[in-house]
């Protein structure tokens, strides 16, 4: 015999059970051995929370009143999963490398971080979720009523608002427990998730169990139920095609934008390969959860006196046909959908107002002092507390606004429709870069006030805030303004209407205002993190307690403030901390510390969103802000890195190819030098051997060969001697360590001097040389000696190669400014234009006249004593002959006397 | 820099797209076949309505299962080009 008490004990042994598993989840989880507690089969049952008291009972009524449309709660979720490759796997992929918190968080973070939006989705979450609540409430509440009322035995009728009371703050309780245990909403509700997901199974086992009972115990199978249900007042029942697709959008939407399916769906989802075995596997469930509604809803219709609650067939059915264990299985599946559901939307709406609101008015508060104090923690765990007991006393009081007499789809319908009006701004956002802050703020607000006028105020009934009057006529009489009516189109359902105006109004205002405004840098930034999260969610990286955080930190200062600086800063406070090397603990005074700095930098919102992320706050990490920032910014300066690597490789390389020539010519020179200088010193070589090997083979030689052959050993030797003389005085010259000797002169002293040092030499013609005295008064600064043997070279040449058949030679002098030109010009053929670059390299004789008599280096010594006077020898070319012009300093040149 | 995709890609590439396309198509389809209900309106009985329904349910739950195995191993070893143009 089912008794109030044993229901009530029933009840409290399962709480407990709950509570047991929820802890020992934790343990588990805070010993770090996840396993199971973070299996996919886990995340599906977890996203049974959708299945709510609604379901449960709600559905069988529904069936009861509206026959197979009840289904369309159920295909619009399965459509999303189904096809989670577009949005889920999105929705989870952005959750998780942009740390959501919630769909709030999602929507504010989203839109540059807005609070204002973050403000709007929270308000708007928890109005539309108030009516889920109170549905819960509801539930329970009737379901123990039904074991009171059906009992004319008697024990004591409870009254319905202490058990919602009671419910209510048994849920709280838990949810506080278990549900504010972390700050980091991401460091996930391992007990509550294990708990909700135990409830899952007894839910569906349970409503499995009610459903095989009425096929195979009240009727005789599947076919003879299919046959009763033709039979049955459900058979009437026309679709609706409005309604039908309505519905499933509605459910589709509501799957999405619930703060509790959100919650599960995305922020406690640590996997995403989890949802692809919840895309077959939730379906899956609901599907099972739906099987047998049409039946249960027909055995009651059938079964039961007309009149009674159609809402709960579920355990009324079991009831009438004595199946105690049964209704009690029953009970327990309804209190857990119940449960399940209030635990997860009240943590999920608790997260949104305390990261939202409170932290936004507390910070605000906190501003005028400078010290932020080490009690974050604790405000944000108060906070989330003190909201999970409102949001369950307004679930109560909605309760007992509304009168609890609504059919339990009807409040669930305005839930949807409320949180639907999210849906633009969250596709919007995640599949648009256009879409901006102010799109989405008007969207929202206008979505919501449609939402409020048409459906949620009129919910309450004629008699609270809508009067009769204004339903039927409008406000102030304008009539196409009625909240059932808009713009004088009549005729449409309610529900339909309602959806149908709040969602184009919405979209109407969103696409509007997102083409006409212009979004800050931080919304634009934010629209590409998160439109493009399959291009930057390799980068995501989780935040981890200890040296890693403070690690993370450096690396996002870094970015912010610069190397130096942030290095400086983090090396002060881990000295001041009593710690070596650059990462300190990251207590507040240090975080406050870094939060100060980097709003220099960055601005306070960036800083405060970082700061939010070690609170366990709000939003975004500024380290993934930078990242998109940073890639664009590494990327060009790679780029024009690269450019000037490249420019800079272009110039060696060609430096290179020069200095390779220069090496090759002057390799060339060597080789021609060597091969030169060693037919040069083997030429008087052979011929000293040949004679004096003569000399000594030979015992008589008469006297005239003797003199013959030693003169000539004799001559070659000096040719030889007078070689290595020139070579050594051009090796001399060559390497600067030649010491001249500055002197004043007269340049006729010197041209005198050194003709007579050239009239000594054998000649076959007499050369004439024609000299102008006057024009050679002329006093210079110079090393007279070396001159002088430059003058001999140009004379002597002269003497020997002149071809002519008088040769004759004019020597010209003529001043230019500060230096003075000497002309040696010759009446012989001259030198071919050819060779007359050539004619100053050393060895370089156009002609193999024996008579030369040098080795062809005294242009090349010339050139280079000229060189070291300061001055310059040069052939000059179109004079006749043969002419060189010897240009020199009239004093000493400055730079000369430096070397 | 990212290197421009390739217009054509090997046969395991095109499966694997191929493969993604269905599961993108697949809601579609479901809605499609949700929505033909409203066409056929007062025809039939309702259990034909019913078992039609729940018969479509479950091929969409099995077709998921299926796309599913695939699609769980492309999220553990994802290919970084996700271009849906490339065929």
């Amino acid at each position: 015999m089912l008794t109030f008490n044993l229901l009530v004990f029933v009840c409290v042994l399962y709480v407990a059970l709950l509570f047991l598993v929820a802890f020992a989840a934790e343990k588990r989880a805070e010993q770090g051995r996840l396993g199971w507690l973070r299996s996919p089969t886990v995340y599906t049952l977890s996203l049974s929370i959708y299945c709510t008291a609604w379901t449960f009972y709600g559905a069988v009524g529904y069936a009861a009143r509206s026959g197979l449309e009840f289904v369309t709660i159920y295909l619009g979720p399965t459509l999303v999963m189904v096809g989670w490759w577009w949005v889920v796997r999105k929705l989870v992929r952005i959750g998780r490398t942009q740390r959501i918190t919630s769909i709030a968080d999602l929507i504010s973070s989203r839109y540059g971080k807005s609070n204002l939006l973050g403000v709007i989705v929270t308000v708007m979450a928890v109005i539309g979720s108030t009516p889920y609540i109170a549905l819960q409430l509801q539930s329970v509440t009737l379901s123990f009523a039904v074991f009171a009322s059906d009992r004319p035995e008697g024990w004591a009728v409870p009254d319905l608002n202490s058990t919602a009371v009671w419910v209510a703050a048994g849920l709280a309780l838990f949810t506080i427990l278990f549900g504010t245990r972390n700050l980091d909403a991401n460091e996930r509700h391992h007990g509550v998730v294990t708990a909700i997901a135990l409830e899952a199974v007894v839910k569906l086992v349970a409503l499995l169990a009610v459903g095989i009972f009425v096929v195979w115990g009240v009727a005789a199978g599947p076919s003879d139920m299919l046959s009763r249900i033709e039979a049955s007042p459900i058979a009437d029942w026309q679709l609706n095609g409005g309604r039908w697709a309505t519905l499933i959008f509605l459910s589709a939407a509501a799957f999405l934008c619930l703060p509790r399916m959100f919650q599960v769906l995305v922020v406690e989802n640590s996997d995403e390969r989890h949802v692809a075995t919840a895309s077959w596997a939730f379906p899956l469930y609901v599907f099972l959860m739906s099987l047998f509604v049409m039946p249960i809803a027909v055995a009651g219709l059938s079964e039961l006196p007309a009149g009674t609650n159609p809402d709960l067939f579920v355990l009324t059915v079991p009831l009438l046909f004595d199946q105690e264990g049964l209704a009690m299985l029953s009970f327990l599946g309804g209190f857990s959908s119940a449960t399940s559901m209030v635990i997860v939307a009240a943590i999920a709406l608790s997260t949104m107002v305390s990261n939202h609101i409170v932290m936004p008015i507390w910070l605000s508060a906190r501003r005028g002092g400078a010290s932020m104090s080490g009690d974050v923690r604790n405000v944000v765990l108060r906070s989330r507390r003190v909201s999970i007991g409102a949001v369950l006393a307004l679930g109560y009081f909605y309760y007992r606004f509304s009168g609890g007499g609504e059919a339990l789809a009807a409040i669930g319908l305005i839930s949807f429709t409320g949180v639907a009006q999210i849906l633009p701004a969250l596709l919007g956002g995640i599949f648009w870069r256009g879409a901006s802050r102010v799109g989405a703020a008007l969207g929202l607000v206008i979505g919501f006030a449609v939402w409020g006028y048409t459906m949620f105020l009129p919910s309450f009934g004629e008699s609270y805030v809508m009067s009769a009057g204004l339903l039927s006529e409008g406000p102030w009489g304008f009539g196409w303004l009625r909240p059932r009516a808009l713009f004088g189109i009549e005729g449409i359902d309610p529900l339909v209407h309602a959806v149908f105006w709040s969602m184009s109004l919405n979209v109407i205002a969103f696409v509007l205002g997102s083409l006409a405004s212009f979004p800050g840098p931080l919304e634009r930034l934010q629209s590409a993190q998160f439109v493009n999260v399959d291009d930057h969610s390799a980068s995501a990286r989780g935040w981890s307690g200890g040296a890693a955080e403070a690690e993370d930190l450096l690396v996002m200062a870094q970015r912010i403030i610069g190397a130096e600086e942030a290095q400086a800063l983090f090396q002060t406070e881990a000295r001041a901390q009593g710690k070596y090397g650059y990462l300190p603990d990251t207590t507040p005074d240090f975080i406050r510390t870094l939060e100060r700095e980097l709003s220099g930098s960055v601005g306070a919102a960036t800083a405060h969103a970082m700061m939010g992320q070690i609170v366990g706050g709000a939003s975004v990490s500024v380290q993934d802000l930078m990242a998109v920032a940073d890639e664009t910014a590494q990327m060009l300066e790679y780029s024009s890195q690269l450019e000037a690597k490249s420019a800079e490789l272009t110039r060696t390389a060609r430096q290179l190819r020069e200095a390779n020539e220069k090496l090759t010519e002057l390799s060339v020179q060597k080789d021609a030098f060597l091969s030169q200088i060693s037919h040069e010193l083997r030429t008087p070589m052979t011929s000293i051997r040949a004679f004096s090997e003569i000399l000594m083979e030979r015992g008589e030689v008469r006297p005239e060969e003797l003199t013959r052959y030693s003169s000539i050993i004799h001559d070659e030797a000096i040719r030889l001697t007078r070689l290595l003389d020139d070579l050594l005085d051009l090796s001399v010259l060559e390497n600067g360590q030649v010491s001249l000797n500055w002197q004043k002169g007269g340049l006729h002293d010197v041209l005198d001097r050194a003709v007579a040092a050239t009239g000594s030499m054998p000649a076959e013609r007499p050369l004439t040389i024609h000299r102008d005295a006057a024009a050679e008064t002329v006093t210079l600064t110079t090393d007279t000696d070396r001159l002088r043997q430059v003058f001999i070279n140009l004379i002597a040449n002269a003497r020997k190669y002149c071809d002519a058949e008088k040769p004759e030679l004019r020597i010209e002098v003529r001043r230019r400014g500060a230096v003075v030109q000497v002309d040696f010009i010759d009446n012989g053929t001259g030198i071919p234009k050819k060779s007359q670059n050539l004619i100053f390299e050393k060895f370089s004789r156009l002609t193999d006249q024996a008579a030369a008599g040098g080795a062809g280096l005294g242009l090349a010594i010339s050139r280079e004593i000229m060189v070291k006077l300061g001055g310059q020898v040069g052939y000059l070319p179109g004079q006749g002959g043969a002419a060189f012009r010897v240009t020199l300093p009239l004093t000493q040149p400055q730079t000369d006397a430096a070397e | 820099m990212r290197s421009p995709h390739p217009l054509f890609v090997a046969r395991h590439g095109y499966r694997r797209r191929r493969i993604i396309d269905a599961a993108r198509v697949l809601p579609l389809l479901g809605a499609f076949l949700l929505f033909l209900p409203l066409l056929w309106v007062g025809e039939g009985g309702t259990h034909i309505g019913v078992v039609y329904l729940f018969a479509i349910w479950a091929g969409l739950i099995v077709a998921a299962f299926f796309l599913s195995l695939y699609l769980r191993h492309e999220l553990a070893n994802p290919d970084p080009p996700q271009d849906e143009e490339a065929g």
